[in-house]
């Protein structure tokens, strides 16, 4: 499967969903709760009326207006994390219909077209629980961190121009700064497990949005300085080697960003690095 | 840090990560808060682009003066003219600067930054990067941050919300602030602090902003005395997308890539829009103002659609809305110039854009008031204001820093209460009546830059206590003060069916309504007062308002519902500003009083808290100018277009 088709996978039955959808109808939701960590979890399902255009965010909203359930029993407004609204500060991914995605952008109309369809909602569960579908991503910003994702620049002192760059160049590069930090392909990653020990995270697999990072600094002129570290984290512990190849991460990240590719990019750099490691008596 | 100073910068967009980087690399250790990672900002929607004088531009008579000499013009000259020539001055190696930290502008075939055309300038001078230049300017100002931070010189406090700053003997000394997740609320001190917390759409209901802006941390430094300008400066995009939760927006750009703006010449067409021959078209914006089109100022085309669908009803099939048509230009160059959006359209609307025409209606975007702050002029001081700059024109002053601004001043963008400073979107100086597409980016890491080099001064030359040996009775009486609201809002909790009509999302809604529909595209007196009405009912059953939740862990609705309050605090400032300032200038236009007076008017608002009341008192100060003379603002606007009533021609006065 190709990146592009990776991506729109079920487009053609959301958009076959998108024109049965019926006006005027009322859709079910069903939503894993959970009132903070260590605390059990628990469904609730609510009747929401849907309007035109009305995505996961708005039907949340109506829930935190009208928080009773359909068995009529008054609840607490629902917990979610979200801040645009329009896919691309990444805050909003949860579990939908039981694939990951970012529900700003889920439209009712593609996923519950009908009279009393259910959309069911879960936190993602490779990320700690804070309450019902906010989880904790501190441990994917730990991995920029793991990165070095940055550019070592001199200050911010007023030093001219950065490098020039080519208009080929520039676009490749582009395609993998879009990646928002949502964690999907960590959600949907077999490799990538919870770890609720932030001890083990330096250690634990860091992810296909890392390792995508990390190429997108090393393809920098001034970022290429610090690729060497970069790689010292790539090839260690819970690095590249790590991952299976599954592809999974390429198939949920609404960004299309092209993971196979930096995964295969880092690869070879890793095969270079070690080899120079070896060389300079390092391993 | 060796001296033990502190400085606090609360909220993680482009301003308060500029701010941050730029002090931490100064030595003072910085304490940085924001509701929600910084990564995930408000500033990682902004699509168009950043503003600045290029090469291209300067060789063809563009100039940093030109820019800002734009700048005052678009905005109506409200602005503050000083802190706008250090600005200008600055954009250029703000760029070299983000250029240098990674971002990926966009490219010619020769591998030079590429430009685009914005409104406001007939000179490309616009930066970007695809769609999406917030967002990659954003990250790397961001991984400027993860750096510091990994070596201990930021100290990063996300989901945490700001509630109060502590002031003493008028001087603010830290803030209170409390983690969105334990509820824990906390006092922490500070010898300086900077409110970077972005604009306040969510007043409005629905706008282009995110949901976090909703203007509550600048509420709440107004409610402990901060004074905010010019409040009824709010800027309505001309082209957004309506949508159940939020509209969302269709950048300026699409208009800079010769997006064309039109509706069908008959009322009531119903064909479709590729079905409607080029000459049954009515080109608004292109008929009216030939020498700009469709690049006209902000204001002036949200005016036109308003104009075109409200008062004509020529609206497409009726509705409020018009077409922003890209589908002559070649999809591939479409995809590369304008994926981005083309993409939100896509995913939101269902139609590719790149095959048909979008629909768009205008939304509250952006606001140029805010906490009000002050400054020490630079070393540019003409013997008398200038006249119209054209290009090619003598420019009259040098490009170094310190002309506009002089350079780490201590109160340069400080607010009237010592030692606290608004930057980016919060503060009200730059962007007078309108901002011009493009240039609150600027404004926002100008701030960051520039005037972070005043608080580490002030920090480091001041003669005042440090923070760290006030009494710790000021900071546990602060605590207490917030621990208290919050004990009465988790108190007012109900578990019986309740009423509606105190539901803080009800309450929130009708808010919302109510400041779009009277203190928006079109104002009158009658219109606000009866909004002024309104609000004090809203402030009533604010009063009783009812909590839906009474968790003691990662309390969503006591945050919302705390802001509610502050919000509607807010809205009688904007409302009660646009009431008086009887004139049009700018975003701010009244029907009742048409026309810029100058006389009366070329003033700023300043709102100030009454305390005793509960509102605003607002006081008109003359504009702080001197460098560039009055001039009338008109773009050019010809009377031309089918149907044409004969109403007074708007914008130009
Ligand atoms: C859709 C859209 C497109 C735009 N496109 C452009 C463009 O192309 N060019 C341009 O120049 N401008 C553009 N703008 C305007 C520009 O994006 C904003 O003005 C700018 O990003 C504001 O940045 P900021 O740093 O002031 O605040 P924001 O980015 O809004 O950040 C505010 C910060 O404050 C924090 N915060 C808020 N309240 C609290 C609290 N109570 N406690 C703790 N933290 C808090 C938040 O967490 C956040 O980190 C656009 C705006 C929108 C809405
Ligand atoms: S390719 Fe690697 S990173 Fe992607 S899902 Fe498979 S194991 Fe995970
Ligand atoms: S790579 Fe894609 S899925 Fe993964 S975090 Fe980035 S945007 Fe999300
Ligand atoms: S809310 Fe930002 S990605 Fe959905």
């Amino acid at each position: 499967m190709s990146e592009a088709e990776a991506y729109s996978f079920d487009a053609d039955m959301r958009k076959a969903n998108r024109k049965k959808a019926v006006a005027e109808r009322s859709v079910i939701f069903k939503i894993k709760r959970c009132d903070g960590p260590g605390k059990p979890t628990r469904w609730e399902s609510f009747k929401v009326p849907i309007k035109e255009g009305a995505n996961v965010i708005s039907s949340l909203n109506w829930i935190a207006a009208n928080p009773v359930t359909t068995s009529g029993q008054k609840t607490t407004p629902v917990v979610w994390d979200s801040n645009c609204l329009e896919e691309v500060c990444g805050a909003c991914t949860m579990v939908i219909n039981g694939r990951v995605r970012q529900s700003c952008s889920c439209l009712i109309d593609e996923y519950a077209p009908l009279e009393g369809d259910t959309m069911t909602l879960e936190p993602m569960s490779k990320f700690p629980v804070i309450r019902d579908l906010w989880v904790d991503r501190a441990r994917l910003f730990n991995n920029l961190t793991r990165v070095k994702g940055w550019v070592p620049i001199d200050g911010t002192y007023n030093l001219g121009a950065g490098p020039k760059e080519s208009h080929d160049h520039q676009q490749m590069r582009y395609t993998l700064s879009e990646c928002m930090s949502c964690g999907c392909c960590l959600e949907a990653c077999p490799q990538f497990t919870k770890e609720e020990d932030e001890s083990k995270w330096d250690t634990s697999f860091i992810g296909a949005h890392a390792i995508s990072q990390a190429r997108y600094f090393n393809e920098h002129e001034t970022g290429k300085k610090l690729k060497s570290d970069r790689m010292d984290t790539l090839v260690g512990e819970g690095g590249i080697n790590d991952c299976g190849n599954a592809q999974n991460c390429v198939k949920v990240c609404p960004k299309g960003i092209p993971l196979t590719e930096s995964i295969g990019a880092i690869g070879r750099s890793a095969t270079v690095h070690a080899f120079k490691q070896f060389f300079q008596g390092k391993k | 840090m060796a001296d033990g100073k502190r400085v606090i910068v609360v909220g993680g967009g482009l301003a308060g990560l500029a701010a941050s980087i730029r002090i931490a690399e100064a030595g003072v250790a910085v304490d940085l808060f924001s509701m929600v990672p910084v990564k995930r900002s408000h500033s990682v929607c902004a699509q168009g682009g950043i503003n600045a004088c290029n090469e291209v531009a300067r060789q063809q008579g563009y100039s940093e003066y030109q820019h800002f000499d734009e700048t005052l013009i678009g905005g109506d000259f409200l602005n503050d003219q000083h802190p706008v020539l250090e600005m200008t001055n600055w954009a250029p190696k703000i760029i070299d600067l983000l250029d240098r930290m990674g971002v990926p502008f966009n490219r010619s075939h020769e591998g030079y930054r590429d430009l685009r055309l914005f409104g406001g300038s007939l000179f490309r001078r616009t930066h970007f990067a695809g769609a999406t230049t917030g967002q990659q300017l954003l990250y790397a100002l961001d991984e400027q941050t993860r750096r510091f931070a990994s070596e201990g010189k930021i100290n990063m406090r996300e989901f945490w919300e700001f509630l109060w700053p502590i002031v003493e003997d008028g001087r603010c000394v830290g803030i209170v602030a409390q983690d969105m997740r334990t509820m824990q609320i906390q006092s922490f001190r500070a010898d300086a602090v900077i409110m970077a917390t972005g604009g306040c759409g969510l007043v409005f209901g629905k706008s282009t902003n995110s949901v976090i802006c909703t203007g509550g941390a600048a509420s709440r430094c107004f409610q402990a005395g901060a004074w905010y300008g010019n409040p009824e400066m709010i800027q309505v995009h001309p082209t957004a997308i309506p949508g159940a939760d939020k509209c969302r927006l269709m950048s300026e750009s699409a208009r800079g890539e010769g997006g064309r703006v039109w509706v069908p010449s008959k009322k009531g067409d119903t064909r479709k829009p590729k079905d409607i021959p080029e000459n049954e078209r009515y080109y608004i914006l292109e008929e009216r103002y030939p020498k700009y089109g469709n690049l006209v100022p902000r204001d002036i085309a949200t005016r036109e659609i308003f104009d075109v669908c409200v008062n004509d009803g020529m609206g497409i099939n009726g509705t409020n809305q018009v077409y922003l048509d890209l589908t002559h230009k070649d999809p591939q160059y479409l995809t590369e110039k304008l994926g981005g959006i083309m993409d939100i359209y896509e995913k939101f609307v269902g139609d590719d854009p790149r095959y048909t025409p979008m629909r768009i209606f205008p939304a509250v975007h952006y606001s140029m008031g805010g906490l009000w702050t002050t400054y020490t002029a630079g070393d540019y001081q003409p013997d008398a204001p200038l006249t119209e700059h054209k290009p090619g024109n003598e420019i009259p002053v040098g490009t170094e820093p310190g002309l506009g601004l002089k350079m780490g001043a201590h109160n340069n963008a400080m607010t009237n209460i010592d030692g606290l400073y608004a930057f980016g979107e919060v503060n009200f100086a730059y962007h007078g009546a309108t901002r011009l597409g493009a240039n609150a980016l600027l404004s926002c890491i100008f701030d960051g830059l520039c005037n972070g080099v005043s608080v580490v001064n002030y920090v480091r030359e001041g003669d005042q206590t440090p923070a760290s040996n006030l009494d710790p009775s000021i900071f546990d009486n602060a605590t207490k003060q917030e621990q208290d609201k919050h004990d009465k809002l988790i108190n007012s909790t109900t578990n019986a069916s309740g009423d509606r009509s105190l539901n803080p999302y009800q309450i929130a809604f009708e808010l919302g309504e109510e400041m779009n529909s009277a203190s928006t595209v079109v104002k009158t007196g009658p219109g606000l007062e009866k909004c002024l009405s309104k609000i004090e009912e809203l402030r009533e059953r604010y009063t009783k308002v009812e909590l839906g939740d009474g968790a003691m862990w990662t309390n969503q609705s006591l945050s919302f519902t705390r802001v509610v309050g502050d919000m509607i605090i807010l809205g009688e400032a904007i409302a009660k500003a646009g009431l008086l300032r009887e004139e049009s200038r700018g975003s701010h236009y009244r029907t009742d009083f048409p026309e810029r007076d100058d006389k009366r008017f070329w003033k700023t608002s300043v709102a100030k808290y009454n305390a005793s009341s509960g509102k605003s008192d607002i006081e008109f100060v003359d504009v702080k100018a001197g460098l560039v003379k009055l001039r009338p603002r008109n773009y050019g606007k010809t009377d031309s277009g089918p149907q044409k009533t004969e109403k007074e021609t708007v914008g130009a006065s």
